[in-house]
C-alpha cells in the first residue's frame, strides 16, 4: 500500500521436494501473492538473470512496489555461465505503465484549475516517488493553489512554505481538513483517498470538482467519484501543467480564510504543566535541536502522529513512516535503514514503547555496524493510540493496552553496549539532547512522558472532515 | 446485481489463475463462472469471467485491478458488445423406457445431442448461452437430474459490432 520498491530474496526447498510439505518448506508465493506487485520463483537456473532483471524493473517503474523471489535450494546451489547480463531483456508485454499524461486530460484540468475560486492541491507519497518536489512548488506558486499532505507525502512540499496548510486527516490540523472540506476544486497528486484521510466519505469535500493524477488506474474512481482522471507520472503531468500557464487567479479571499483557521486552530497542548513531560514539547525540541534536518523514521501510534503534527519537513525523504498498513515494530528496523542510506545524517528513530518492544534485538545490528542513530522512545507505558480510543470510544475499558510490567530500556540498550538516558523532564531532556544529538555514537532516550495525554485535534472514526473534535484548548 | 462478463488474455505462466482468483477473493468480488484455456497465441491464455456486480463502478475497478497484474496482458468488459458467448453442460438423466421418447423430443430443438447412453441414462450434451442451458436443464429437471457438469461461459466480441453498440470510452 505504501508503495515502496522493494526486491525480497527468499530462500525454498529444493524443486525436487516442493510440494511435499519438506522440512521448512512454505508457500511463500501463495502468502506473498495479495501483498506483493508480483512475485518469482524461479524453477530453471537460466532464469535467473531475467527474472532478476524483470523484478528490479517492476518494483522501481510504475507505481512502485515490493517484488519477490524465491530460490529453489538447488538452483541456488547450482552454477551457470553468465554471460553479458547487459543483454538480458526483460519481456513483460503485460506491464508497461503509463507516465506521460493525455494532452486533453490535462487542458480540461488547467480549464478547471483556472474557473476554481477555492482551489486545494492534495499532495500525497507520489510527489516524493516521482521526484516532483520542485515542479509541485512551481506549480502551486504559478496557481496560488493551497497545498494539503497526506501522512506519507510530508516534505514534499515546504512545511515552512505560505502556501502549506499542513496534514490533512484524522490528525491533521484543523485548517487543512477544512480546507479538503470547503474548496471547490480538489487536485489529489498522487494520493490514495485512504480512510484516515477522508473520513466518512459523504463528508469528503462535498462542494468540489475533484481530479486526480495518479500513475496507477485504479486508484483513480475507487473510492471518490473523479471528475478529471489524469494517468500519470506526477513530475510529466505537473509539467505539462505548468507549461499550460492558464489564467492566474489571486483567490485572496480563500487564502485568507485558510491564514484564519491556522492562526485561530493551531497544534495545542498544555505548556505549562508542571512535574510532567509533555510528548508534543519532545517533538518541539527535536525539531529545534535537529533543526528540522534530521530523517525521522517513526513506529505507529500517538508518538508517530505527534511526530507528522510537530516536526515540520522541509525538505523529501526526511522522513520514513509505516502508514497504510500501520505496522507497529517497522520503527527501529527500517532506522537501520534509514542510517545505512544516508550514513551522514542524523537519524532519530522515534518510536513507542509498545513498538520498540516489537523488534528490540535489532539494537545488535546497530551495534554491530556502529550506526549513530538516535533511539527516541515516547515512553508512556501504553500502547497510547488503543488506549485513547478505549478512553474515548469504549468508555474508558481499558483492555490489554497499558503495560503493567515494562523492561528497564536504559538497562536493555546497556546489554547491547549502547548508552542509554531515562530522561523525566525537559530540562534534563534539554541538556541530553545537545550532548547526544550531534555526536557519532548510537544512543537510546526513554522520555517518560505523560502516560495520558491523547493526539489531537480528532476527526472520531465514522465522521467527516468539518466534525474534527479537540481543535481547541 | 447485474452480469458482466470480463474476458482476459494472460501470460500462461504458473499461478496465473490464483493471482487471478485471489484478487477477486481479495476486493471481495463474485465470480459467477469462470473458464480458461488456449488462445491462438503460444502461452497465451484467454480467461472469461462472468461476475456479479451491484453497479458498473465495480466492474470498472474489476477491469483495473486484473490490468495490474503483470501477467495479465489485456482485459476487456465485453458486455456491452456483440459478443459470441457459450457455455457447454452435460447432463446425465435417468431413463425408462416409458420417458426416452420424451426427452428425445426435448432435445432436438434445443439442438443439444445425447453423448452417451446406457441401460438405465443418458448422458446429454449441450452448448449455448447461459439463458438457453438454464432453460434446458428446468425443462429435463422433472426425469430427474443424477448428475450435471457446467463449463461457464466463454465468449469474446464477434467480428463485426453493430454500429448502435457504442462503445465506452475510457481514459485509461
Amino acid at each position: 500500500m505504501d508503495s515502496l520498491p522493494l526486491v525480497v530474496f527468499t530462500g525454498q526447498v529444493a524443486t525436487s521436494v516442493i510440494g511435499t510439505d519438506a522440512f521448512q518448506e512454505a508457500d511463500i508465493l501463495g502468502i506473498t501473492t495479495p501483498i506483493t506487485k508480483h512475485n518469482y520463483q524461479i524453477r530453471n537456473v537460466k532464469d535467473i538473470p531475467r527474472i532478476i532483471k524483470e523484478a528490479f524493473y517492476i518494483a522501481t517503474t510504475g507505481r512502485p512496489g515490493p517484488v519477490l523471489i524465491d530460490f529453489p535450494k538447488d538452483i541456488a546451489n547450482a552454477i551457470i555461465e553468465l554471460g553479458n547480463v547487459e543483454e538480458v531483456e526483460v519481456n513483460l508485454p503485460g506491464y508497461q505503465p503509463t507516465t506521460q499524461p493525455n494532452y486533453l486530460q490535462i487542458r480540461k484540468l488547467s480549464e478547471a484549475v483556472s474557473s476554481a475560486k477555492k482551489p486545494v492541491i492534495l499532495a500525497g507519497a507520489g510527489i516524493l516517488h516521482a521526484k516532483a518536489m520542485e515542479e509541485l512548488k512551481q506549480y502551486a506558486e504559478q496557481q496560488k493553489i493551497p497545498v494539503v499532505h497526506t501522512l506519507l507525502g510530508l516534505g514534499g512540499f515546504p512545511a515552512d512554505h505560505d502556501l502549506f496548510v499542513g496534514l490533512g486527516g484524522m490528525h491533521g490540523i484543523y485548517a487543512a481538513n477544512m480546507a479538503l472540506y470547503e474548496c471547490d476544486f480538489l487536485l489529489n497528486i498522487g494520493a490514495r483517498f485512504d480512510d484516515r484521510l477522508t473520513g466518512n466519505l459523504n463528508h469528503f469535500a462535498p462542494n468540489a470538482t475533484v481530479a486526480h493524477i495518479d500513475i496507477d488506474p485504479a486508484e483513480i474512481g475507487k473510492n471518490i467519484p473523479t471528475k478529471i482522471p489524469v494517468v500519470a507520472d506526477a513530475k510529466e503531468a505537473l509539467k505539462q501543467l505548468i507549461k499550460q500557464d492558464g489564467k492566474q487567479p489571486v483567490h485572496q479571499e480563500w487564502h485568507e480564510t485558510i491564514n484564519n483557521w491556522k492562526k485561530d486552530y493551531p497544534y495545542f497542548y498544555d505548556q505549562d504543566a508542571k512535574d510532567v513531560l509533555k510528548p508534543q514539547k519532545v517533538f518541539e525540541m527535536l525539531f529545534e535541536k535537529t533543526k528540522g534536518e534530521a530523517i525521522v523514521v517513526t513506529d505507529v501510534g500517538q508518538h508517530q502522529m505527534w511526530a507528522a503534527q510537530y516536526y515540520q519537513f522541509k525538505q523529501a525523504d526526511k522522513w520514513v513512516t509505516s502508514g497504510g498498513l500501520g505496522t507497529m515494530g517497522f520503527g527501529l528496523p527500517a532506522s537501520i535503514g534509514a542510517q545505512l542510506a544516508a550514513p551522514d545524517s542524523c537519524v532519530l528513530a522515534i518510536l513507542g514503547d509498545g513498538g520498540f518492544q516489537m523488534n528490540p534485538q535489532e539494537l545488535a545490528v546497530i551495534r554491530e555496524h556502529n550506526l549513530p542513530v538516535k533511539i527516541v522512545i515516547i515512553n508512556n507505558m501504553a500502547l497510547g493510540m488503543v488506549r485513547q480510543w478505549q478512553e474515548l470510544f469504549y468508555d474508558k475499558r481499558y483492555s490489554h493496552s497499558q503495560a503493567q510490567i515494562q523492561p528497564d530500556f536504559v538497562k536493555l540498550a546497556d546489554a547491547f553496549g549502547i548508552k542509554g538516558y531515562c530522561i523525566h523532564s525537559s530540562e534534563e531532556a534539554e541538556s541530553i539532547l545537545d550532548e547526544v544529538l550531534h555526536n557519532n555514537e548510537p544512543v537510546l532516550l526513554d522520555f517518560r512522558v505523560e502516560p495520558g495525554e491523547n493526539v489531537y485535534p480528532m476527526i472520531p472514526a465514522g465522521k467527516g472532515l468539518h466534525e474534527m473534535e479537540g481543535v481547541k484548548p | 446485481m447485474i452480469k458482466r462478463i470480463i474476458s482476459l488474455t494472460v501470460l500462461n505462466q504458473p499461478g496465473v489463475l490464483n493471482r487471478i482468483t485471489n484478487l477477486f477473493s481479495k476486493r471481495n468480488y463474485n465470480i459467477e463462472s469462470i473458464s480458461v484455456g488456449p488462445s491462438e497465441l503460444e502461452g497465451v491464455s484467454r480467461i472469461t469471467c462472468a461476475v456479479l456486480v451491484d453497479n458498473e463502478n465495480i466492474t470498472e475497478q474489476i477491469t483495473k485491478q486484473l490490468n495490474k497484474q503483470i501477467d495479465v496482458i489485456k482485459v476487456v468488459d465485453i458486455t456491452d458488445q456483440s459478443i459470441v458467448s457459450r457455455e457447454l453442460a452435460l447432463i446425465k438423466v435417468p431413463t425408462l423406457p416409458t420417458t426416452r421418447n420424451e426427452i428425445y423430443s426435448l432435445i432436438e430443438p434445443f439442438r443439444a445431442s445425447i453423448v452417451d447412453v446406457s441401460k438405465e441414462s443418458i448422458v446429454i450434451q449441450i452448448t449455448g448461452e447461459t439463458e438457453k442451458i438454464e432453460a434446458f436443464i428446468e425443462l429435463i429437471k422433472p426425469y430427474g437430474i443424477k448428475e450435471l457438469a457446467r463449463t461457464g461461459t466463454t465468449a469474446f466480441p464477434r467480428g463485426m459490432q453493430m454500429q448502435s453498440n457504442q462503445q465506452k470510452l475510457s481514459i485509461v
